[in-house]
């Protein structure tokens, strides 16, 4: 699935204008809590979040993700904005809450990671 | 700075400075992106440096970060002025965390810090003064 179908499949506004959409989304992660994220992503996952701060972008840029939907209509502050344009990372919102806006994703093939938390978990025991 | 063929790269983090945190985590990435370390040793050394540098901005005063880089190793540590930890076998535990509800804003303080550094370094080592600071040290390989 690449970003386009994501923002369409979620009718999803485009907050970073001019950035490429057309990057294929390889699975995705749903969290409010980035170090979730960090412990759990493969290179190219969909962050989907509440979490409107600067650590999203953070996180994104450490984790190699692709792109984050900010759920429940959320919206970061311009400056956030302005700084995931510079890195040219992709973010959209959405008013779909993040049950939906997972469960709409996955029903279209998206998957999430939780084979990387099974493996989290084995390294860990 | 150069070292006996080992390029050495500081830093000085600051406590409760949210926003930078993580930009020494992200300048680190991109100069090691640049001399060409492989994608995934490099994802590793970013979570993991970053991971520390969100600990020094969400616990401590002050941290030195110091990046090792050889063509064998990389070493990264982080020394820090701070509360220091009291059990740290307690700390490595997954969802173990002493976070404050600011720190849970933020998007941390789910007690994944320490076990997310300790699954993405080769090695590492933690030692810790209570009421002094903390020091861990990370290790990289890059020969394997």
């Amino acid at each position: 699935m690449t970003l386009l179908e994501v923002q369409k499949t979620l009718q999803a506004e485009l907050l970073t204008l001019n950035v490429d959409l057309s990057r294929d989304v390889s699975s995705a992660c749903a969290s409010d809590l980035m170090s979730d994220v960090l412990a759990f992503h493969s290179p190219n996952t969909l962050i989907l979040t509440g979490l409107t701060n600067q650590q999203t972008i953070r996180t994104v840029e450490i984790a190699d993700a692709v792109g984050v939907v900010f759920v429940r209509g959320k919206r970061p502050e311009n400056e956030i904005i302005e700084f995931a344009l510079k890195k040219q990372i992709p973010l959209m919102t959405t008013n779909y809450c993040m049950y939906d806006a997972s469960g709409l994703l996955y029903a279209k093939g998206l998957s999430g990671v939780t084979e990387q938390v099974r493996n989290f978990h084995k390294r860990n025991d | 700075m150069i070292e006996n063929d080992v390029l050495i790269q500081e830093y000085s983090i600051k406590g409760w400075d949210f926003s930078r945190a993580g930009e020494a985590s992200c300048e680190i990435k991109d100069s090691l992106k640049q001399i060409g370390i492989p994608q995934d040793v490099l994802r590793r050394i970013a979570i993991a440096t970053y991971e520390a540098e969100m600990n020094v901005v969400m616990y401590a005063k002050s941290a030195t970060l110091r990046c090792e880089i050889s063509p064998e190793l990389i070493i990264i540590t982080f020394d820090d002025k701070g509360p220091g930890i009291e059990n740290i076998e307690l700390a490595l535990k997954p969802g173990y965390s002493t976070a404050t509800p600011e720190i849970r804003e933020m998007g941390f303080g789910a007690g994944m810090g320490l076990p997310n550094i300790k699954q993405n370094a080769d090695s590492f080592n933690i030692s810790s003064v209570v009421g002094k600071g903390t020091k861990l040290e990370m290790r990289f390989n890059l020969t394997h």
